[in-house]
């Protein structure tokens, strides 16, 4: 039998690997998430690689560069039976002459983007409050997470819509809008993890040892409160990708001519009934996005508490 | 049970006040003058003044917020900058259709999810169990304004002239008009006692007035031009709330007393609504509370989509339009009656579970 070793140095990286191993583990057995990665690595390539991909630039009016092209056209896909004399477009012409193709596939980049910023900045707000909220306890605890209720008691879409309204539209505003209403529900994880960590005898043996506040609440007590955000993360930012294209369909996010899938499914709208193909595929192209983050995150709440493992799957 | 309620009450009101901060804040953050934000760029500096006297923007912040909640408490909402009517009338107008729009998406939602989510949990694994997730996975994925294109596209063109044809936006058939209940009854006299807008209001409820008057025509438009919009609403809802009750059902289907029952020779049926659901409830409620919201906010979208003139669609208006106290207004209302609802469903609690009367 070797030695134990003591030494912290190993024992903490022996740990951390085995915990993320696990539940990379965890997470393959499942059907579900193996899907959502599935189409999120697909997603990711495309975002990386759209400029390859895409036939065109996103912005690229085709008017001269093709003969006889005549905006809304349907889509014309040789593998189909459309003649191999016309130029190939995958998934027709938007109405203003452009390749909807390289514009949907365009529009990965702007969605990834969309939710990562977000969530990113809804969980650095959240966990700096909740953790001060859980941590400190008292009247500052109260007054956080009153004003989080009031947050809350907005339905969310509908407090973004409004906060909007009064920012102006754009992208950015819009961004910021859908953080600061999901500011909350990060805040309260937090809070609610630091609240059972903050018992634990570890962080007695920290303080006892001498260790001030601050240095416990972020070497003790945060990196323990990270599992239950990256889980609510992941499905958030489903959400967020979900409202900033619902935004932004209404007009208040990203402005034309941004290949955005909610700005494209908005100004085609009124042309459903004469060319489907330009609301089709934008719609489906979010309802796959913000798919593989859900299966993904449920996925990942199962590997991570097991406790809840089996009544999701 | 007294008690927990008066203290749920009094918990919400702190809530209900600060909505109204909330929106009273958003209103004063709009960058510029609000005269200039509302009147647009062009307003002389003497209509500017008139203006901010007429709202009251020239006295100390605190007056206007007193102004505002003494305002709100006695039903005025002020004056819509667009409409130039007041926007208690236009709520009492737009609102009827809104909320007949939520209740039946919300009607929709309940009576398919939870029986889909009892089933998948009890014959877990099967392919019923596998469809509903997948079901319900993409329901929650899939944009409400995106489905309700697709909805209009497939029941307005590709089904045209069969059985199944819906039309594709509106609230009636054009040529048909609701006849308020009480011209009917002849009773215009009961204006005077109730109020003109009491009676509106309840008039407005189409799919209501035509069936407590008999007009089937009517009623039958009304029902049919609301399926698709009701059928997008709902979609999301539906596909929560199935997945709550399925693991709720989960959850409860492992315990002892459901094996007891199981052994007491109890049938199936009887265990799985009687034992097991009763008990499953709990967190199924809360969920649809909370999807009340997710109608609200999914309203503004379908409303817009289907041509229909309700409460989304016109705070939609609003917004591009930059007709603040109607934003104001419509927010209010929203978020009060979300907060009600779900002072409601915790308020229910009582009655679903026992257990929470003793604490």
């Amino acid at each position: 039998m070797p030695p134990i070793s003591l030494s912290n140095e190993k024992q903490k990286d022996y740990r951390s690997n085995s915990l993320w191993r696990l539940t990379l583990r965890r997470i393959l057995r499942q059907r579900n998430a193996v899907l959502g990665l599935v189409i999120l690595s697909i997603l990711v390539l495309t975002a990386i690689f759209a400029d390859v991909i895409a036939p065109f630039a996103p912005e690229q009016v085709l008017i001269g560069l093709e003969e006889g092209i005549k905006k809304r056209q349907d889509p014309c896909i040789h593998l189909f039976g459309c003649p191999k004399d016309q130029p190939q477009h995958l998934m027709g012409i938007d109405g203003n002459v452009r390749d909807q193709f390289s514009r949907v596939v365009h529009g990965s980049r702007i969605s990834l983007m969309i939710g990562f910023t977000t969530i990113s900045f809804a969980i650095i707000i959240g966990t700096i409050l909740g953790s001060i909220s859980g941590f400190f306890g008292g009247w500052v605890d109260n007054l956080i997470m009153r004003i989080l209720d009031v947050l809350m008691a907005f339905p969310s879409l509908l407090l973004a819509i409004t906060i909007v309204s009064v920012l102006g539209p754009g992208l950015q505003n819009a961004l910021l809008a859908i953080a600061i209403v999901t500011i909350p529900v990060y805040a309260r994880v937090v809070r609610g993890s630091v609240l059972s960590i903050k018992e634990m005898p570890y962080v007695a043996a920290s303080r006892a040892l001498g260790g001030n506040s601050f240095h416990i609440l972020i070497n003790r007590v945060l990196p323990n409160a990270i599992p239950p955000l990256i889980v609510t993360g992941t499905l958030g930012i489903g959400t967020a990708i979900l409202d900033a294209a619902a935004l932004s369909f209404l007009g208040l996010g990203a402005q034309p001519p941004m290949p955005e899938w909610g700005t494209m499914l908005g100004s085609e709208r009124n042309q459903v009934f004469t060319a489907p193909h330009l609301v089709f595929y934008p719609g489906i192209a979010i309802m796959l996005t913000v798919l593989s983050f859900n299966l993904l995150g449920d996925g990942l709440r199962d590997a991570i508490d097991p406790r809840l493992g089996h009544t999701q799957n | 049970m007294i008690q927990y309620t008066i203290r749920r009450l009094l918990m919400a009101i702190p809530v209900l006040l600060g909505i109204l901060i909330v929106t009273f804040a958003l209103a004063r953050m709009i960058p510029g003058e609000p005269c200039k934000a509302m009147l647009g760029e062009k307003a002389t500096p003497e209509v500017c003044e008139r203006f901010n006297v007429r709202y009251g923007f020239d006295k100390p912040i605190t007056t206007q917020f007193g102004i505002y909640l003494r305002d709100i408490l006695s039903g005025d909402f002020g004056q819509s900058i667009r409409f130039s009517r007041p926007v208690t009338i236009i709520l009492i107008e737009r609102l009827p259709l809104t909320l007949e729009l939520g209740t039946i998406a919300l009607i929709i939602a309940i009576s398919i999810g939870i029986p889909m989510g009892i089933l998948s949990a009890v014959k877990r694994n099967s392919i019923w169990d596998v469809f509903t997730m997948i079901g319900a996975n993409i329901g929650v994925s899939m944009p409400v304004y995106w489905l309700g294109l697709m909805l209009q596209f497939a029941f307005a063109i590709l089904l045209k002239d069969t059985l199944f044809q819906l039309p594709p936006s509106g609230r009636l058939a054009p040529g048909l008009a609701a006849i308020p209940f009480y011209e009917v009854w002849g009773l215009e006299f009961a204006r005077e006692t109730f109020g003109y807008h009491f009676l509106e209001f309840f008039s407005n409820f189409y799919i209501f007035n035509s069936l407590i008057t008999g007009d089937w025509k009517l009623f039958g438009d009304a029902i049919k031009h609301m399926i698709m919009p009701a059928m997008a609403l709902s979609t999301i809802p539906l596909a929560i709330i199935a997945r709550i009750t399925r693991s709720s059902m989960l959850e409860v289907l492992k315990q002892d007393y459901i094996r007891t029952a199981r052994s007491k020779g109890l049938k199936q049926n009887k265990v799985i609504l009687k034992h097991a659901f009763r008990n499953a409830l709990l967190p199924v409620v809360t969920i649809i509370g909370l999807q009340v919201g997710t109608i609200f906010a999914g309203a503004v979208l379908t409303e817009s989509i289907f041509g229909l003139a309700g409460v989304g669609r016109i705070l939609f208006e609003a917004i591009t339009a930059r007709d603040y106290p109607i934003i104001q207004a419509f927010t209010v209302v929203i978020a009060g009656g979300y907060v009600l609802i779900n002072l409601i469903v915790d308020l229910s609690y009582v009655f679903i579970d026992p257990r929470i009367r003793l604490e």
